[in-house]
């Protein structure tokens, strides 16, 4: 995908993250596109884990002349800074947007053009920093075939603050889609770019513009193109061995809203407890394709391997520190389920925890310095802190009867997420590391377990029974905003990609 | 004499067998142990002398003997797990420790084990779906531990019981009341080679 900026009014741009890699956005002219890159990793390994597609993108501005577009006033002299970019609501009301189909500027477009405003609408309703005028309620509303014919008084009359239009053309394989956010009441553009590449997935131009239409607005890093790993008995194949009647569970992972799934591991037994490494490129899990629970790293865009505990003993539930060189997890290796801190290269092993109790479930605070776990040497599995130098243990959780499957929230926030028992099954409850005082997020729709926050700390991804069989939510860090994101067979342990 | 030479090479071809028998029975456990009781090692050892040619007519039916002495050691790995000499261990909700029923079972599996000197087991943990997931995985693995800890104090060998967790990941009765959540509060036993 090429991006290029087609008004670049007083938006400073220095970057983008893309699928996880960050490419450098030039605005210097020159007249020949780059063209979309796609890097294919190799097939399917002997190590049961699928290469996939990464999109690798490269960006290249073009000249301006070549898309002449509508030149903005001149701005506002005072105020040469992104404030003057931003469109604002009533006050205190939230921007109301409006995105309309996008124009399919080549017959064979509609499709995509469809999509992408629908998703576009669907991520920028996620965050919930602005209000999205249903799409329903356009259709009295002229249709615009370009920007001059945007009908901005109707738009003003439906109540948008934010109009988007958008096109698309279509090129064998390459689509070329310009999107423009225009404010309704100076009835001039804040955000204009042009996405080129290959057409073969139209959502992820959506995500683009959402996170940059996030960024941009409201100073917000969203969750648009991040990612969810989960384990899944969704291929509905047994276990190979003795024992009959044992459903096989494979890692899998999709888009945030849960679309485009991928299988990763592909070895017909269990696969259970998938953690993204904070590159987004990696997934360590726990695997029992040896006949007992150990660690495995999936490179996921390469289709390597790499066992950082190989050995014939016991370990499950890994987790990444947060620059991740370090990976805690739950080890018997010495007769009893503790706590050990590895390096991701498989030296360096130390054990945290030393209690003949149970110790397990741990994660890691976002600096790396404290670990959060659940051991049940008070008789309960409850959650305590311990420095990742084995040092100051200290209790968290007091009143609840059974709380597993800490989770440690990303910064701004401070604050650690986990299930708490609260009947015949499971909620999420929030406790405040500030405040000590612990919110719940669910409440009794089904059991809801195996929190995981996503990379802005906004949203907690886990595993509820809510519609009959186990699927994987998300819902917002104020318990509002619940999205299902699985729908086919059961699915468990979600994990957020940065 | 011409009519003993097919006779004794038929006996050289019953040795060879045996001792193929005996070999590959050897050979599947990982560890050295003795002969098992089971398959022809015994014939081997009754047709080592010369025999004259009347005592062949009883050594034919080699196979069926060992057979109708153990019905037991005589079936596949696969006939045995599905339906299993060893008998479960059951436990409490969120305990790992052994009751006086719960330590009966384990005495009578671990006389089986002696039995059966050349069986190596995977004592699996299990659990019923009330915990969570993360947590019953090192509950179940607890439970494995603590029944190989109770096989190891009657003497069976270290090297022949292995022990897996497998959490709530693979109910045995995927009801959603006590008395199902009761079957699957489990320490299973899996013979892994024989």
């Amino acid at each position: 995908m090429n991006v290029k900026k087609l008004w670049t009014g007083n938006l400073k741009v220095s970057g983008y993250r893309v699928a996880g890699y960050l490419v450098a956005l030039t605005l210097a002219a020159t007249a020949s596109a780059a063209v979309l890159s796609g890097v294919v990793a190799g097939g399917l390994q002997a190590s049961g884990v699928s290469a996939l597609v990464a999109g690798d993108l490269q960006v290249s501005g073009l000249a301006a002349a070549q898309n002449p577009v509508q030149q903005p006033a001149a701005p506002t002299p005072q105020q040469p800074s992104e404030v003057a970019v931003v469109i604002s609501g009533d006050p205190g009301t939230p921007p109301r947007y409006a995105i309309p189909d996008f124009q399919a500027l080549t017959p064979d477009a509609a499709e995509i053009a469809k999509t992408v405003a629908q998703v576009l609408w669907d991520d920028l309703t996620f965050e919930r920093e602005f209000y999205l005028i249903p799409r329903d309620t356009y259709a009295s509303i002229p249709t615009a075939r370009s920007p001059e014919q945007i009908a901005f008084n109707a738009w003003n009359e439906l109540g948008a603050d934010a109009v988007v239009f958008g096109t698309v053309q279509k090129t064998g394989n390459n689509v070329r889609i310009e999107v423009r956010l225009f404010n309704v009441r100076t009835r001039q553009p804040v955000f204009a770019k042009e996405y080129t590449g290959a057409d073969n997935n139209p959502r992820l131009y959506a995500h683009t513009v959402a996170d940059e239409i996030h960024q941009q607005q409201r100073a917000l890093r969203g969750v648009a193109r991040t990612k969810l790993a989960f384990s899944s008995d969704r291929n509905r194949e047994r276990v190979v061995g003795s024992v009959e009647n044992r459903d096989v569970k494979e890692i899998y992972i999709s888009d945030y809203d849960g679309a485009n799934v991928r299988r990763i591991t592909t070895n017909r037994q269990l696969n259970l407890t998938p953690v993204w490494a904070p590159d987004a490129r990696s997934i360590a899990y726990t695997s029992y394709r040896r006949g007992y629970p150990d660690l495995f790293i999936a490179l996921i865009y390469q289709g390597l391997q790499q066992e950082p505990t190989k050995g014939g003993t016991q370990n499950w539930l890994p987790m990444f520190s947060p620059d991740g060189t370090r990976i805690v997890f739950t080890s018997s290796r010495e007769g009893n389920p503790e706590l050990y801190i590895i390096n991701r290269d498989g030296s360096g092993l130390r054990r945290l925890t030393n209690h003949p109790a149970i110790d397990t479930t741990p994660t890691w605070s976002p600096t790396g310095t404290q670990i959060s776990f659940t051991s049940d040497r008070a008789g309960q599995p409850q959650i305590y802190i311990v420095g990742a130098d084995g040092l100051n243990l200290r209790r968290l959780t007091t009143a609840e009867s059974y709380a597993d499957r800490p989770t440690w929230s990303p910064a701004p926030f401070n604050e650690i997420a986990f299930a708490a028992r609260t009947g015949p099954g499971y909620d999420i409850k929030v406790y405040d590391l500030a405040t000590g005082v612990t919110r719940q997020i669910t409440f009794g729709e089904g059991s809801n377990e195996s929190p995981a926050y996503a990379p802005n700390g906004r949203h907690v991804a886990f595993t509820s029974t809510r519609t009959g069989r186990t699927q994987i939510f998300t819902v917002g860090r104020d318990g509002r905003g619940l999205h299902q994101v699985t729908r086919d067979g059961n699915n468990f342990t979600p994990s957020w990609s940065n | 004499m011409v009519q003993l030479m097919p006779m004794r090479a038929y006996f050289a071809f019953v040795i060879a067998i045996s001792l193929v028998a005996a070999g590959c029975s050897r050979r599947q456990p990982p560890i050295a142990q003795p002969a098992p009781p089971s398959a022809a090692a015994p014939p081997a050892t009754t047709a080592a002398p010369p025999p004259p040619p009347v005592r062949v007519e009883e050594a034919l039916p080699v196979p069926g003997e060992p057979v109708a002495e153990d019905s037991i050691g005589g079936r596949s790995l696969d006939d045995l797990n599905r339906d299993s000499p060893f008998k479960p261990v059951f436990f409490a909700l969120d305990s790992s420790d052994l009751d006086d029923p719960g330590r009966a079972v384990v005495s009578g599996n671990a006389a089986l084990l002696k039995k059966y000197s050349a069986w190596v087991i995977t004592v699996e943990g299990h659990a019923d779906e009330r915990g969570t997931a993360e947590y019953n995985l090192a509950l179940g693995e607890r439970r494995a531990v603590a029944v190989k800890a109770y096989l190891l104090s009657l003497g069976v060998a270290p090297d022949r019981v292995r022990t897996v967790s497998y959490g709530k990941e693979f109910p045995f009765d995927p009801g959603h009341d006590e008395a199902a959540w009761a079957k699957n509060r489990r320490a299973h036993f899996v013979i892994t080679s024989k």
